[in-house]
């Protein structure tokens, strides 16, 4: 306890706390939004004619919320936790990060009004407007000025794994955001790319993956390398396995954009060579999730036990699974058939769900306790069924994606033996219908998970100090 | 591409490849200074890091894309500007204007230089041809009446038509209704076929500013009276009274282009059918603000042996009801 007071004092936890909490309301918000259009897609009228209710607008509302708002509020919190404990040293600039907080949650405000509004730059997660734009890229910068110096003024010799890839991915997503953002402003609202055809297309995408690879993967891995072996209370597997991994990774993730364009008009070679290397990417890709799991040696028994460990291996092995299935999907030949189907959508959410919100989740459960000076969570019980609910959500969610999204891939493809397609299109939809029922009942089962974890937070960060006990076995017993 | 930034894809490209493979080989030795499987000694947080070995069977994974990369590379385009050996390509890449892209595709379809598309596109017309010109070589009215050619038509009809008039063909407000047997252009089986392979492109004018508000509404009272609608008797004989400037197209009787064998698509007004409604508000809105429709032409995407299928499957929705 003595420690955790001194922590309390020593280093900026006011900045973890705010974004911490607001990752969780974040959460709520961007994956009810999802829910919503999940049942809009089986039940079209529930946009009720209204047009900021429409699918295409909340569409991007959704997929921002939960990467920008809820994901990143995390990547914020952890990363500034943990390139504290592992520095030893305080954040660089409290105003400065205090900045970064207000200035990120003022852009996911405008973020909500603006994208029902209608107002969009077109580009998949990047739609937001110019004057947004600009704000994020100088939020970003402040952060990376607080992230590098505190990790210049460090009190150890060495700099942890978890901060590589944490810088890592704040100075990519730096250089992707500013260059795939560049426009022409002809208002306030309204602005055009400064690139044309395919040449726009291949950089949209260039930023499209690696906001996946470098956000969604290289930032979390980073959340992953502290908290897993932390909450296992086990040294990681291999520090040389993380060399290859990290290095690896972050210079193959780079060319992959092109898979999202395939048999499109970009050239040939883009094609091949963006496959290529979404082939390799799989090998490093499973260091990381290798690295995880293999640091639980010697802890297994603690799955028993420890549903907040649960939640970061359960989300590793979704990592592995979908980091298997990516650089398949990125194969012309099986992009043939799952591209323009629900088999993508399935793809990046058992990425988003299974991987980027379990391992939050996860994390969150180690850091509110650890924040607001407690030894556990008001309920781990709770904790527990928010783990039970989550994973049936997402196994609900990806196996309904997975199977209409094959179905619809044959169906689209199936002809008949004078040539002519079996299917119309709108055939492929009505087959599709059950498997979006069955997905928005996923989303609902997630949706509570997180009701819950607000519930478990709110009452843990009101508790007594010293009323929650520090050994997460004599609560579940 | 110019050779610069093909050298320089090149470069990248081989120079990543290597620098990876490189920091792999380098990481299967033991170079940390303790032995495998202790710690590192460093702790970050209580955190130690151990120094185990690479896992095995993933240094061979590893191995094994590099040995596939390097193999799928030299096959297939992807070092900036070289071929690959297998000389395959999807398309008829690396032209700037359609004119230059038809000359270049006629050229090589001549040199005998098939891309992928054009290889299946030819495997597709061998296969598939022949049913299709078997067909083509009956008469509509016989195929519109022959199971099997009207079930290969409307499988046609739901892949290319349905968008706009309804998998039903029924269409909807812009769209026509093809099975009421009431024709914009004529319903034999010439007329349609026609139009189908050609397209038809449709214009009502506006009238707002030649008739004005008041005139609107008389010209509207007289249009819905023509197909027995009770309207304002005073409104509707004055519409009548200016009703010549529409005949030009619509005929004085109001029966359209096709009853005058006119070649304009205008409407028979007297049916009680209506392409964009019969409501007072919508008439209203046709004449103030004119209308614009456009069939595509089909002749040069489907070929015109599937249009005259597709033909014999659009005469026949109109001709099995009576």
């Amino acid at each position: 306890m003595s420690q955790t007071v001194a922590s309390q004092t020593e280093y900026n936890y006011k900045v973890v706390r705010q974004f911490a909490i607001m990752t969780v309301i974040w959460g709520i918000v961007g994956m009810g939004v999802g829910v919503l259009i999940a049942a809009q897609l089986a039940w079209p009228a529930l946009n009720f004619d209204t047009p900021w209710l429409t699918y295409s607008r909340l569409r991007p509302l959704h997929t921002n919320a939960v990467i920008f708002a809820f994901g990143t509020s995390a990547l914020f919190a952890t990363s500034y936790y943990v390139v504290q404990r592992t520095c030893q040293t305080r954040l660089f600039s409290d105003k400065l990060a205090a900045f970064t907080f207000w200035g990120w949650q003022a852009i996911i405000v405008s973020a909500a009004i603006t994208l029902p509004l209608g107002i969009t730059s077109s580009k998949e997660y990047a739609e937001l407007e110019w004057p947004i734009d600009i704000a994020i890229a100088v939020v970003w910068v402040s952060y990376a000025v607080v992230f590098f110096g505190t990790l210049i003024k460090r009190k150890v010799s060495h700099i942890y794994v978890a901060n590589w890839f944490y810088a890592g991915f704040i100075i990519t997503v730096a250089i992707l955001h500013i260059v795939n953002s560049m426009a022409v402003p002809v208002s306030l609202t309204k602005s055009y790319s400064i690139y044309a055809g395919a040449v726009d297309a291949m950089v949209q995408w260039w930023y499209g993956h690696n906001a996946v690879g470098f956000l969604l993967t290289a930032g979390f891995l980073g959340m992953m390398y502290y908290f897993v072996p932390k909450q296992a209370g086990r040294p990681v597997y291999s520090y040389r396995l993380s060399v290859v991994h990290f290095w690896a990774l972050v210079s193959l993730y780079i060319w992959a954009g092109p898979h999202h364009l395939h048999y499109t008009a970009l050239p040939d070679w883009t094609q091949s060579l963006g496959m290529v290397m979404s082939v390799i990417l799989f090998v490093p890709s499973w260091g990381g999730m290798i690295n995880g799991i293999m640091t639980l040696s010697g802890a297994w028994h603690k799955l028993r036990t420890d549903p907040v460990l649960r939640f970061l291996v359960v989300s590793l092995s979704f990592y592995g699974m979908s980091t298997f299935e990516g650089p398949m999907m990125a194969i012309k030949s099986v992009n043939a058939l799952s591209h323009y189907t629900d088999w993508t959508v399935g793809h990046v959410h058992s990425g988003a769900l299974g991987w980027v919100a379990m391992i939050s989740i996860g994390a969150i459960y180690h850091l509110i306790p650890a924040l607001f000076g407690h030894g556990n969570m008001y309920s781990v019980k709770l904790v527990n069924t928010h783990f039970w609910l989550h994973t049936v959500g997402v196994v609900l969610y990806i196996v309904a994606m997975w199977i209409s999204g094959v179905m619809q891939g044959l169906m689209w493809r199936a002809v008949n033996a004078d040539g002519t397609l079996m299917y119309s299109f709108v055939q492929s939809l009505e087959a599709s219908k059950p498997f979006y029922i069955m997905r928005f009942l996923g989303g609902v089962f997630i949706v509570v998970g997180m009701l819950v974890m607000a519930y478990n937070v709110l009452r843990t960060v009101n508790a007594k100090s010293g009323s929650l006990a520090t050994d997460a076995n004599t609560q579940m017993a | 591409m110019t050779s610069f930034w093909s050298i320089w894809v090149i470069v990248l490209t081989l120079a990543c490849l290597a620098l990876i493979l490189g920091l792999l080989l380098w990481n299967l030795k033991n170079y940390v200074g303790v032995k495998e499987g202790e710690s590192c000694g460093h702790e970050f947080d209580g955190i130690e890091e151990i120094n185990n070995p690479l896992p095995k069977w993933w240094t061979y994974m590893f191995f094994a894309t590099f040995v596939w990369a390097v193999y799928y590379l030299a096959m297939y385009p992807g070092l900036g500007n070289f071929d690959g050996l297998a000389k395959w390509t999807s398309s008829n890449q690396g032209v700037t204007s359609i004119a230059e892209s038809k000359e270049a595709t006629e050229k090589a379809l001549a040199n005998g230089e098939y891309v992928q598309l054009d290889k299946q596109i030819i495997a597709a017309e061998e296969r598939f041809g022949p049913i299709f010109e078997a067909f083509a070589q009956q008469d509509i009215e016989t195929l519109a009446k022959d199971e099997k050619a009207l079930e290969i038509g409307q499988r046609l009809f739901s892949q290319n038509c349905a968008q706009c008039h309804g998998s039903d063909a029924r269409g909807g407000t812009g769209f026509p209704n093809l099975t009421d047997d009431a024709w914009l252009y004529g319903g034999t089986p010439d007329k349609i076929k026609e139009t189908l392979l050609h397209g038809r492109i449709a214009a009502m004018p506006p009238w707002k500013d030649a008739l004005g508000e008041q005139g609107v509404k008389e010209m509207t009272a007289y249009v819905l009276s023509l197909s027995g609608r009770k309207v304002n008797q005073k409104d509707a004989e004055a519409g009548k009274a200016k009703f010549a400037m529409c005949a030009a197209c619509h005929g004085m009787d109001g029966k359209g282009s096709v009853a005058h064998n006119l070649p304009f698509g205008a409407p028979n007004l007297t049916d009680n059918i209506w392409l964009y409604g019969g409501s007072q508000r919508a008439v209203e809105e046709t004449l103030n603000n004119g209308r614009a429709g456009v069939m595509p032409a089909w002749k040069d995407i489907l070929g015109e042996d599937k249009v005259h299928l597709l033909t014999a499957y659009v005469y026949s929705l109109s001709q099995n009801k009576q």
